[in-house]
């Protein structure tokens, strides 16, 4: 069978010079399903983009050939590519927010790929556009096809995106990073839809679960080459190369739970200790109410010394509002909290102030959380009392594997993980009984979530520190919560212990949500 | 996961001085030098008359001609520098003072204290500037002192509406609750980190706003409420040639083209700080 793309040694850079792809070369047979793996840098983004001429204006792009359905692209102008582009190529982007006019209504938008490439009679189309929302399961197509697109959900977004990407019928599909911004549900729902199609496909993720329910053969990219290829079952269970095992190694499931995620061995982590009888945060009946709606509604939980308590739910369940309750920065309409023996709702300020640092939190994005006029060493000092100031500094930068060299570096020349290495060590300081981690490593990549997730598990068990940990990833929670709390719409509608919940749900939203991460 | 995106080839922060950025720094270093000692430029007295040669057009003994009496209109212009900028940087910093204490007070404080100050910004702002402090000289006496005080009052609102706007931000921000965690007192999270968070960008709003303040008093000077004749004022100097402007087009143009050059060498100074500035908090 002819190849429907074929690169052959295929090298992109910028300017800088910035080398994103370093000779790669590979094909993509009709109806062909492919992943391109790997981490942020990789160049799995660059290469998909360059094969619709997308590179970017700066990108120079060497190959030796580049074939797109049938077009020998490496002479193409930008009207050849656009051309190509809808008819030859679909291109579906992460953030259908931003990929959709916003001031064009979701039809319109579908439309005009019908008309750029002279498909169908003028007065067909709108009906077409109707049938093709239709196809990817938008209810009531022909009102939707009406609005425009920030009067849509995510989901619906997505699949109006993937509407517009399928309109002109092309026989390949590229969907970069297509469910990264959607609750799991919502992402088993479009990969349902994507799988349904016929056509080729190639689809650019980080997400090996995604990669694995999609995917016919992967492609494992890492500093701009190809490392690994094969069929999808082979390579994510009997990895050949070594970059390929440690991601492998490093994403957190139920087998993960007491080990270490950032070695491919995967070695025991320390044990800990959890003293049940000791509850160093409790709430009763907590409820909060912004205008009419229950953030949070009617929640309870406690933690002890040394537990981790999961937080899991979809956006807008309340989980946020749940650890803000928890550090004392909202304050509850009802129900209480008491940190340890103190009353930590509903009295003064001056009253909590001196128990503060008995609870500290870790936010996802910790540069938010830096004064941006301060040094490494002045934010995770800030906490600490004058005496032998640096000292401690340093013995925390060590403690989460930074050295004395970051004393004086500023948070924004630093990488995403060392940042949250930082974010870590300044919570540490004034020595909590309570750790807040509000999706500390969803903005990371798997290999730095490994790490910070294995630093955690290791701070946990020789401090004692309890954490309240919220996340979206089951696995993440499956690896380190020894009791889950699952959130919907501001109440817990399930709770117990990890491997209870997380296995076998009893409620019907926790069945769907573990369904939808099902491997 | 992000596109890599094409990046400068550095990330290099600080500013590469362009052309026109090395001629305002220039020209402010020349009127910076006319407003502390004018006599370094011009030797002579600003307000010696001579009159055997009055209105003569602009020649080597008399770089911008004379004016109707028979002054030097180079040396008025480099001695009135310092009426017209120092008025300007008086109102400027009296106005970044007081409007900036008004919106830090705004920012911080409950809703009614705060909707009270918001209006009297908006009441103040809905009045154009210039009309305002005409106003106020009105209800006062024309001179330098009050033209201060009539520029200040008119541009306070806008530095208030702005050190309002920064309080808020900084006061949500990640970092302050961040540190309301490790149980600071609300008065050391304004001394650490919202006080020198928002008054950070303010000395850079200042150097922009400053070449309007400097228009306005030069402005206000020329309807006669100023420094009164015969002080070498920009503004006053505008208003005297006004009569002799078809005979001696040099007494007016040449005054108001040094204003010119000397605003527009303040804001691009005042942006290319602002730019810097923003860069470094980016």
């Amino acid at each position: 069978m002819k190849p429907l793309v074929s690169i052959v040694d295929l090298h992109v850079s910028f300017p800088g010079p910035v080398h994103a792809v370093r000779g790669i070369s590979f094909d993509i047979l009709p109806g062909e399903r492919v992943a391109l793996v790997g981490e942020s840098g990789s160049g799995k983004s660059v290469t998909a983009r360059t094969l619709v001429g997308l590179a970017g204006p700066t990108a120079s792009v060497r190959v030796q050939r580049l074939v797109v359905d049938g077009h020998d692209t490496r002479d193409f102008t930008e009207r050849h590519w656009r051309r190509l582009r809808g008819r030859g190529a679909g291109l579906v982007l992460q953030d259908a927010l931003v990929s959709l006019d916003p001031l064009r209504t979701v039809g319109r938008e579908i439309g005009e790929v019908l008309r750029t490439h002279d498909i169908g009679e003028r007065r067909a189309r709108p009906t077409r556009v109707t049938e093709l929302l239709d196809a990817v399961h938008v209810p009531e197509p022909a009102l939707r096809a009406k609005q425009y697109p920030h009067q849509l959900s995510g989901g619906l977004r997505q699949r109006a995106l993937i509407a517009s990407a399928i309109a002109a019928d092309p026989p390949l599909l590229i969907a970069d990073e297509p469910t990264t911004a959607l609750d799991v549900t919502v992402q088993a729902q479009i990969l349902r839809l994507l799988a349904e199609r016929d056509g080729a496909l190639l689809l650019v993720s980080h997400d090996l679960s995604v990669v694995s329910q999609l995917a016919d053969r992967v492609l494992v990219m890492h500093d701009g080459r190809i490392v690994e290829q094969g069929p999808t079952a082979r390579v994510l269970t009997a990895p050949e190369h070594r970059y390929t095992r440690t991601l492998l190694a490093a994403v957190p499931t139920a087998a993960s739970r007491g080990k270490r995620l950032s070695t491919v061995e995967r070695l025991p982590l320390p044990p800990r200790v959890v003293d049940t009888a000791d509850v160093v945060l409790r709430a009763d009946g907590v409820h909060k109410r912004f205008g009419t709606r229950h953030a949070v509604n009617d929640v309870s939980f406690t933690l002890a010394r040394g537990e981790t308590l999961g937080v899991v739910g979809e956006s807008g369940s309340g989980k946020t509002t749940l650890a803000r309750i928890a550090l004392a920065l909202t304050e509850p309409d009802g129900g209480t909290v008491r940190l340890g023996d103190v009353p930590w709702s509903g009295v003064r300020e001056r009253l909590r102030r001196p128990h503060r640092r008995r609870i500290q939190s870790v936010a996802q994005d910790p540069l938010s959380s830096f004064d941006p006029r301060y040094t490494v060493e002045k934010i995770v000092g800030e906490p600490l009392p004058d005496a032998d100031r640096r000292g401690r500094v340093v013995e925390l930068l060590e403690r989460v594997g930074l050295g004395v060299t970051f004393l004086r570096r500023r948070p924004r020349d630093l990488s995403g993980g060392q940042r949250q290495r930082v974010a870590i060590a300044r919570a540490l300081g004034p020595r909590p009984d309570v750790l807040v981690c509000d999706e500390p490593v969803s903005a990371l990549d798997v290999s730095i979530q490994a790490q910070i997730l294995d630093l955690l598990a290791e701070i946990q068990a020789a401090d004692g520190t309890a954490l309240l940990f919220i996340s979206h990833d089951l696995g993440v929670v499956h690896h380190l919560a020894d009791r889950v709390l699952v959130m919907k719409d501001g109440r817990v509608i399930e709770r117990g212990p990890a491997s209870r919940v997380l296995t076998s749900p009893t409620h019907e939203y926790t069945r769907e949500l573990v369904a939808a991460v099902a491997r | 996961m992000t596109v890599v995106l094409p990046r400068p080839s550095t990330v290099d922060l600080r500013v590469r001085a362009t052309p026109g950025t090395v001629a305002a720094v220039l020209v402010l270093g020349l009127v910076a030098v006319a407003v502390v000692a004018p006599s370094l430029i011009a030797g002579d007295d600003p307000l010696a008359a001579d009159p055997l040669h009055t209105l003569d057009p602009p020649d080597t003994a008399h770089w911008f001609g004379t004016d109707q009496l028979g002054r030097d209109v180079f040396t008025r212009v480099v001695h009135g520098a310092r009426y017209s900028l120092s008025i300007g940087v008086a109102a400027t910093a009296l106005s970044v003072a007081v409007g900036g204490l008004l919106g830090l007070v705004a920012g911080l404080s409950p809703r009614p204290v705060d909707g009270l100050l918001s209006r009297a910004f908006d009441v103040l702002s809905a009045f154009p500037e210039v009309l305002l402090a005409l106003l106020f000289i009105a209800l006062t006496a024309p001179g330098a002192p009050s033209l201060v005080l009539a520029i200040a009052l008119s541009f306070a609102p806008r530095y208030g509406r702005i050190v309002r706007a920064q309080t808020m931000v900084v006061r949500r921000s990640g970092y302050v609750e961040q540190a309301r965690t490790f149980g600071l007192s609300g008065v050391r999270l304004a001394g650490r980190h919202i006080l020198p968070n928002v008054l950070g960008p303010l000395p850079v709003l200042a150097t922009i706003g400053l070449g309007s303040a400097v228009v306005n008093a030069a402005a206000l000077s020329f309807l006669g409420m100023g420094p009164q004749p015969p002080s070498p004022e920009w503004g006053a100097m505008l208003s005297e040639s006004r009569n002799y402007l078809r005979v001696a087009w040099w007494t007016a143009v040449l005054p108001g083209a040094t204003l010119t050059v000397t605003v527009v060498a303040l804001t691009a100074v005042g942006r290319r700080l602002q730019r810097r500035f923003e860069g470094r908090r980016a």
